[in-house]
């Protein structure tokens, strides 16, 4: 929903800060791709007026689905969460999320990781809620085997292995005419095998697909629309992470079908 | 487009309604009834209706079901609203990185498995399950031929067999026992303890109610150790329990050289010491190392150098 809320960002190119009241009522949802790659009224758009508001009402409360009662301060440091690398390994970007360094490690600030992460578990349920394509991604071969579980268990997708690289870009070669591309990237890990970010982020944003992030004291945090700052190293802090998002991504996922039945209900009463 | 033509499946499915409506007008041209029409049948007759004398078989005209014309593709992998079926399927390679997965698991599987180990039914549990009375011979002799079908190969056979006269014992972590006071004749509390380091071997014995009188093979320590070092490292333990003169020592040491032979016994004294003092203390000692064996050993020479480390003189011309 929100750029102007009060977590400090980098404003990126083409972002304006537009004031909390002055903005309309109605958000738009965000466009998927479809079958040309062109920006076109997709699959998630709606058709009768009874989905119309199926879909316009998780968007008019700030935490629809109370994604805040999911983790606490406590447990994020319990799990570890606030440890970063050296401070040789530093990146420039992520000075602002950074709380202090301590005996050379760098720490990062939890009150900011709190509000990032409320964010982009919020926009993974919604996304979730409008049964979008959400994409697992992680590049860390300790983990490979939970992230697949994690998306398994969801019933969403993963990508734990050599990314091909016209994957997003060449999709329609690669998989077939009228393939659908992921609505949502979700890196449990931004950086590659080699400590270089990972390429499916430049592509998901050559392709218009909102990313969500974990990223770490040495990723660059640029092109992810929603990151999430904090360890992308300990297990602990893995198991927290993919627990969040599958608790949010279920969560989201009964909600909208308990809507639906409610609809169907109510326009057979409204019927009779 | 790349690669091998794509048929789409709404293409073949109509291919097969016009062959199938094909070999009915074929049927009926013939004279035949349409529902018995087998494919030897079609073949007849096209050979019949259109006779060639080309000599390849394949370049001659044919009338075959689509299945066998067209080559078989892969369907389409997702559904009606576009989601694929396989969680895997944005990888490329869904089949192969499943495989993956499942390997993967199965590790995970047995590595955090318990890893018990087997016992064999003792003879009460045996007679239990036999009902019969046994001797211990034939108790023995039964064991022996067990361990005997073990040993051979292709056991898995037979192995729901063997199970039942097998029980599984968990893994027990091992915790360090600390022997109770021992009292001798005279009604003096002693312990004993074993202490090693490099070659040497210590056995040292620790009287209470002592005046700080230490025997090292029948012979005092001023005498055995001339080295004041030693003198302290055998004092060591003693200084850091505030013991200093309350305890004698009776030590019997073999092996190693002089430090050797003292760090040796430091370690058996501080090990025998256990036994006088609050599980605190020994916690203290153990965080002093006081209670570790020290694992440096002498390190093999290897070919090519001097000795472990140093090597030849490096001579340039």
């Amino acid at each position: 929903r929100a750029p102007s809320m009060a977590v400090p960002r980098l404003l990126r190119a083409g972002e304006r800060v537009v004031p909390f009241p002055a903005r309309p009522a109605r958000v738009t949802p965000p466009p998927a791709v479809g079958a040309s790659g062109l920006v076109l009224q997709s699959r998630l758009v709606p058709c009768k007026p009874v989905d119309d508001k199926l879909l316009s009402e998780p968007l008019s409360h700030p935490d629809f689905f109370n994604v805040k009662e999911l983790f606490s301060l406590k447990d994020l440091f319990d799990a570890r969460v606030h440890l970063g690398h050296k401070k040789g390994c530093r990146h420039r970007f992520m000075e602002p999320y950074i709380f202090g360094c301590r005996l050379d490690q760098d720490i990062i600030d939890l009150d900011q990781t709190m509000q990032h992460l409320q964010l982009a578990l919020n926009f993974t349920a919604h996304i979730a809620y409008r049964k979008g394509i959400i994409l697992f991604i992680s590049r860390k071969r300790q983990f490979c085997h939970l992230v697949e579980s994690t998306a398994r268990e969801c019933g969403e997708y993963a990508h734990t292995r050599y990314w091909q690289g016209g994957l997003l870009t060449n999709a329609h070669i690669q998989f077939g005419p009228g393939v659908r591309l992921p609505d949502l990237l979700v890196f449990l890990s931004s950086l590659n095998n080699v400590f270089e970010p990972h390429v499916a982020i430049r592509d998901a944003a050559k392709m218009n697909i909102p990313t969500v992030g974990v990223v770490d004291t040495n990723c660059n945090p640029c092109l992810i629309t929603y990151p999430i700052p904090g360890n992308d190293d300990s297990p602990t802090a893995m198991e927290l992470y993919c627990k969040l998002f599958r608790m949010t991504i279920i969560r989201a996922k009964d909600k909208r079908r308990q809507s639906e039945v409610f609809n169907e209900l109510r326009s057979k009463a409204e019927g009779n | 487009a790349s690669g091998p033509e794509k048929y789409t499946e709404e293409f073949i499915k109509k291919q097969i309604e016009e062959f199938n409506l094909g070999k009915r007008h074929l049927a009926n041209m013939m004279g035949e009834d349409p529902e018995t029409f087998t494919q030897e049948d079609i073949d007849r007759a096209v050979a019949y209706l259109f006779p060639s004398g080309l000599f390849d078989k394949q370049a001659r005209p044919m009338m075959k079901h689509p299945t066998e014309i067209f080559p078989e593709q892969r369907k389409i992998q997702w559904g009606e609203d576009g989601r694929p079926f396989h969680f895997l399927f944005y990888t490329g390679k869904q089949s192969y990185y499943s495989l993956m997965h499942v390997s993967m698991e199965n590790i995970c599987d047995i590595l955090n498995r318990n890893l018990a180990g087997s016992r064999w039914l003792t003879k009460i549990e045996l007679e239990e399950m036999l009902l019969e009375k046994l001797s211990d011979d034939d108790y023995s002799r039964f064991i022996q031929l067990l361990e005997k079908l073990m040993t051979l190969p292709c056991v898995d056979m037979e192995e729901k067999h063997i199970r039942k006269f097998s029980k599984e014992v968990p893994m027990q972590l091992k915790k360090v026992v600390i022997e109770p006071l021992k009292y001798d004749e005279r009604g003096v509390a002693f312990s004993t303890g074993e202490g090693t380091r490099k070659t040497a071997k210590a056995t040292v014995v620790v009287y209470d109610n002592g005046t700080g009188k230490i025997t090292v093979n029948g012979i005092d320590i001023l005498h055995y150790f001339p080295v004041l070092q030693d003198r302290e490292q055998l004092l060591f333990p003693f200084q850091f329990l505030d013991r200093v003169g309350k305890h004698d020592m009776v030590c019997t040491v073999s092996g190693g050289g002089r430090s050797t032979q003292a760090g040796a016994i430091r370690l058996a004294s501080a090990k025998a010491l256990r036994s006088f003092v609050t599980e605190k203390e020994v916690e203290f000692m153990r965080q002093a190392g006081l209670l570790t064996l020290d694992p440096r050993v002498k390190e093999r020479k290897k070919p090519g150098q001097e000795g472990a480390r140093r090597k030849f003189t490096w001579k340039k011309r």
